[in-house]
């Protein structure tokens, strides 16, 4: 799916280092000039709730009490950058496209409002923005990529939680890094999106959490929906011609 | 996660498996002006293959009835679509290319030529003037009117909301059934008893078809078919059935009665729309069955 000009770029979130400190939603914020609308949800300290058009970075504060003790789960949650991206691959005007670094970007002067990548999306993470009717999404920072500059977000990490760079170099990173987590007695840590045999071939933005990722409001299984596609307009075509063989039927039917 | 566990104290939720119980993915923007495009296109589209038939049956005015109503559906159609997207003065954007990754896309050339050829097949019946190419264009609506009804449901059915994809295979029937049962009823309500036959009879059939692919599809669903028992979508899942099997009735019955074809018709169309209406809104609901 990668261009030949440059090796594809992405991120690494490792959640175990991060401390939820939110310097990755502010930072993306302040560089893609993303409206806040903060709500107060009072159920912890995340107060973003959930990535959308105005989210393009979401850390997830998770509480589980464990033999009595308090554990914090925290992972700063980003646009998959799927290699099989089901926004770009359903959105009709093309405003949804590859870059050549390999993430997925919606371009704001084509994109009509249709609202399609909004529920195709396995992950909810593109949404359309009230008040504007346009779709949005992390672009991975396409603008500073293009200068040669890092995403916002990972810049701003103070503990390398967000690692940004070529993803082959990033999966070997994430495989060492579970491996010492595992030996250093974490046996719960494991890696999300690094396998690019899984429903959408691989994120190009993946994560190391530490319990499964329902538990992170991820899903366990995504699965690109065009992945399917074949028998569903299988299934349209089929449809359509029994439709006409009805037609047919009811006029031959009633032969005078 | 049960709902007793869910309310313990504050945050710490002793063994917390979702997030907050947030489903994962979003829900759809579509406005209601979508589930009417599914009934007037559908409606549209089967009406042009009916047309079809009863020109080829020799039933003109049967087919005259039909190709009106395809022209109608295909005139209303696109001011539904376009007043559902956030930029509607960028509609033509739909235009730039074809994907058929994009049911949408290619939705979107099916209704423009679809539109065009109703049109043209329309103008001649009504003019009486350039016959030839009137019955070229009621060929290529009949055969674009097929598609028209059904990849509505592949569109939605390519999509990560559960009871939408996990109905992938019956929702295209489904809305083929429908579009019959809508298309055969306004035919027989407008046309003449002794030629509006195969209408009833399509009618009936419709509408039975359409109840039946509906329980073989929530029967499919199992539990997941939940969002159609609940929420914003029952009243209209509870209607659709007792509609369609009284408009079946109705029509059944009183075939020679003028009045009573009427009633059954207004009653299967109503039961089509309503149809619309339910898988509309179980779809955006089924949004809280992926909180885990």
């Amino acid at each position: 799916m990668t261009t030949a000009t440059a090796p594809r770029m992405g991120f690494f979130t490792d959640s175990s280092l991060c401390i939820g400190c939110k310097a990755c939603e502010v930072a993306c914020k302040e560089w893609n000039q993303v409206p806040v609308d903060i709500r107060f949800l009072g159920r912890s300290y995340d107060n973003t709730g959930a990535l959308g058009a105005n989210n393009w970075r979401h850390v997830a504060f998770v509480e589980q009490v464990v033999d009595g003790d308090v554990r914090w789960l925290l992972n700063s949650d980003v646009c998959k950058h799927c290699t099989s991206a089901a926004c770009l691959e359903v959105c009709p005007t093309g405003a949804i496209f590859r870059t050549e670094f390999g993430s997925v970007v919606v371009q704001q002067d084509v994109c009509n409002g249709c609202g399609y990548c909004v529920p195709a999306c396995p992950f909810g993470v593109i949404e359309r923005r009230e008040g504007d009717g346009r779709a949005f999404k992390c672009t991975l920072c396409y603008d500073r990529q293009k200068g040669g500059l890092e995403p916002a977000c990972s810049m701003a990490c103070p503990t390398k939680s967000i690692q940004f760079g070529p993803l082959d170099e990033l999966r070997r990173r994430a495989l060492a890094r579970e491996e010492e987590l595992h030996a250093r007695g974490v046996p719960e840590a494991r890696l999300y999106g690094a396998d690019p045999q899984d429903g959408v071939d691989g994120f190009g933005a993946f994560f190391l959490l530490l319990d499964e990722p329902s538990v992170y409001g991820l899903p366990n299984r995504p699965r690109t929906p065009t992945k399917d596609l074949r028998g569903t307009w299988g299934a349209a075509l089929a449809a359509a011609g029994a439709l006409a063989a009805g037609l047919a039927a009811a006029v031959l039917g009633t032969r005078r | 996660m049960s709902a007793a566990r869910r309310s313990a104290v504050g945050g710490a939720l002793p063994g917390q498996r979702t997030y907050y119980d947030t489903p994962v993915v979003a829900t759809p923007v579509w406005k209601p002006s979508i589930a009417l495009y599914f009934f007037a296109g559908g409606l549209a589209g089967a009406s042009a293959g009916l047309g079809l038939a009863a020109r080829l049956a020799g039933r003109h005015r049967l087919a005259r009835s039909c190709v009106l109503a395809a022209v109608a559906g295909a005139a209303l159609s696109p001011a539904l679509l376009i007043e559902d997207l956030g930029r509607p003065e960028r509609f033509h954007h739909m235009l730039r290319m074809f994907k058929v990754t994009s049911p949408m896309s290619v939705g979107t050339w099916i209704l423009t030529a679809f539109g065009g050829a109703s049109g043209m097949a329309a103008l001649s019946e009504v003019s009486g003037r350039l016959r030839r190419l009137g019955r070229a264009a009621e060929w290529a609506s009949a055969a674009l009117g097929m598609p028209l009804a059904t990849y509505t449901a592949a569109l939605i059915a390519n999509t990560s909301m559960p009871v939408w994809r996990r109905a992938r295979f019956h929702l295209p029937f489904l809305f083929a059934a429908s579009s019959a049962g809508a298309a055969g009823s306004l035919a027989a309500a407008v046309t003449p008893p002794e030629e509006s036959a195969a209408a009833r009879v399509l009618a009936v059939g419709g509408a039975l078809a359409a109840t039946a692919a509906t329980g073989l599809m929530e029967r499919h669903l199992g539990e997941d078919a939940e969002p159609y028992r609940s929420g914003t979508a029952r009243r209209f899942a509870r209607l659709a059935g007792p509609l369609a099997l009284a408009g079946a009735a109705t029509m059944a019955a009183g075939s020679r009665s003028r009045p009573a074809t009427v009633a059954g018709a207004a009653l299967v169309l109503a039961s089509s729309l309503v149809e619309r209406f339910a898988v509309y809104r179980a779809g955006a609901d089924s949004a809280r069955l992926t909180v885990r």
